[in-house]
């Protein structure tokens, strides 16, 4: 009974938003560590491959987007869900402030990938089933975004876009076997993935440079979520006092 | 412990140094552009939002 | 159950019915489409039957997409819509009663059309026969899904450019399993395997999309 109020104390805004507040800087020191952390294991310490060279250095990003990009739809997704389910004004507004940095990592997973790929393969592009499900997944994420921004009623925007994004995650796993099934079938490119036994700095590195993504995106997401919940709760009693202390301050 | 003899072979990335730069430098070029956006994006959104609400406390006082 | 879906049915075809220019211009759409391709690709026969599949079920998501804007609009305008949401029976039959409707009048005509298209390409007999069987059981996925996106995109403005940004790429899955029948019918495999899959895509989006749909009517009416 106490863990079920305290959940419900936090998931309003006017309690979420400080809380945020104090939060951010943490993240953000915490991304710098393990970003340099990881940058100095991956980038100066860690080994040659034996297969790829230096450059297989493009995992230490390529890796970590690619897991945030769908690590980012799936809490979307579960936001949405207890969205929908418990009416939180919360849950939207988390959904929203994560959708751009989602669809910004799966982007540079694209980018990366590209990077990657063209020395390794040959190739900018090949039509392989990673390759094409996050090319999928991009268009999820600006789908869901392009019709949040088309609603103004901001509940119904968030209503909507939980929707989108319950129905996305149903068809992800079909989306991915179907373009998997396809390119066995295909068989277009000779592209292998095998997994060469990663030399211990390199996981680590890779690990690093994963919870330096990580706490990068809680951190950007809680920034963005502090703006969205200003706008929407504009005519509450506690953005009006957080705006005119503010003003107080002399800012 | 440190993987290079020098700077130009760090630099170079054995080879790969294009390919290796090109998504170290759009990835760093984003997340220092992103903060930047949604930073100035608050502020705006904070000014504009104070302006609306001086101007609705003139207005509930005259 | 089946009173209601019917009825549904019965309304829509009726007003489908009133607008036959509507039905006439997509399929005219899906022919000009399919057609310009052997004019950008060159007249090769072999080209053209290795891309027929792909080019007519892209054509033909396209098609079904120009129709389903007006799959709740017009219903919804003139407040025929509030009213089903309010009556008794769940509003997921009412949509499933739609979305058959919405097939008859856009994907079966586009079925009966597609060998004729499809000769156009070169296609063999059987390749054409799996073509016309492979679109008639992949279309009714593209209504039911589409129908979500249709109910999503209910009265917004440039409704029409989000359905398709919002519907194309979970149309994906049906775009691979229902050319891949075709290319594997032209290459002698045989597409049995992938029609089964594309009944499959059906049967699960016929059973689901309606009661999204309805989820996001209600979201919109609200």
């Amino acid at each position: 009974m106490k863990d079920r109020f305290n959940l419900y104390r936090f998931a309003s805004p006017a309690t979420f938003y400080p809380l945020a507040g104090t939060l951010i800087p943490w993240f953000v020191a915490l991304s710098v560590v393990f970003g340099l952390a990881g940058l100095w294991l991956g980038m100066l310490v860690a080994p040659t491959d034996f297969q790829q060279g230096e450059g297989y250095r493009i995992i230490f990003i390529h890796v970590p987007a690619s897991w945030m990009s769908m690590f980012i739809y799936l809490i979307m997704a579960g936001w949405a869900a207890i969205g929908l389910a418990f009416n939180t004004r919360l849950s939207g507004m988390m959904a929203q402030a994560l959708a751009p940095t989602g669809a910004l990592m799966a982007f540079l997973s694209l980018w990366t990938g590209a990077l990657w790929g063209k020395p390794m393969w040959g190739a900018w592009w090949v039509w392989d089933a990673r390759l094409t499900s996050e090319l999928i997944l991009l268009f999820l994420y600006i789908g869901y975004m392009a019709l949040t921004a088309a609603i103004d009623d901001a509940k119904r925007a968030d209503k909507a876009g939980g929707l989108l994004l319950l129905v996305g995650v149903v068809n992800i796993p079909i989306i991915y076997f179907s373009v998997k099934w396809w390119n066995t079938l295909h068989q277009g490119s000779s592209v292998n993935l095998t997994k060469s036994s990663m030399a211990e700095t390199m996981l680590w590195g890779m690990l690093l440079m994963a919870m330096c993504f990580w706490m990068y995106s809680i951190a950007i997401a809680l920034m963005r979520v502090r703006t969205i919940m200003l706008e929407r709760e504009r005519h509450t009693d506690w953005v009006k006092a957080e705006l005119l202390g503010k003003a107080g301050e002399g800012k | 412990m440190i993987h290079w003899n020098s700077f130009a072979d760090f630099i170079a990335m054995g080879g790969y140094g294009f390919y290796v730069w090109g998504s170290f430098g759009l990835t760093a070029l984003i997340m220092i552009v992103e903060p930047i956006v949604v930073v100035r994006n608050r502020k705006s959104t904070i000014a504009r939002l104070k302006r609306q609400l001086r101007a609705e406390t003139r207005n509930t006082a005259e | 159950m089946f009173k209601i879906i019917s009825a549904v049915i019965g309304r829509d075809l009726k007003l489908a019915m009133r607008r036959q220019a509507d039905i006439v211009s997509a399929l005219f759409f899906f022919v000009i489409v399919v057609s310009l391709f052997p004019l950008g690709i060159g007249p090769e026969p072999d080209l053209l039957r290795k891309l027929a599949p792909g080019v007519l079920w892209v054509a033909a998501l396209l098609a079904t997409m120009l129709s389903l804007p007006r799959l709740f609009a017009d219903d919804h305008r003139d407040g025929t819509l509030e009213q089903l949401a309010l009556a008794p029976h769940p509003l997921g039959l009412v949509v499933t009663g739609k979305v058959i409707a919405h097939w008859l009048v856009s994907g079966l005509p586009l079925a009966l059309i597609a060998p004729v298209l499809g000769i156009q390409f070169d296609l063999s007999a059987d390749a054409l026969v799996v073509l016309t069987f492979a679109i008639l059981l992949g279309t009714p996925a593209l209504s039911g899904i589409g129908a979500i996106g249709a109910a999503l995109t209910l009265g917004l403005r440039g409704g029409g450019i989000l359905l398709s940004l919002l519907v194309l790429p979970l149309y994906i899955p049906v775009l691979i399993f229902g050319a891949g029948a075709v290319d594997a019918t032209v290459a002698g495999l045989g597409g049995e395997g992938h029609l089964s899959l594309l009944a499959a895509l059906t049967f699960a989006s016929l059973g689901f999309a309606p009661w999204a749909s309805a989820a996001a009517l209600k979201i919109a009416l609200e």
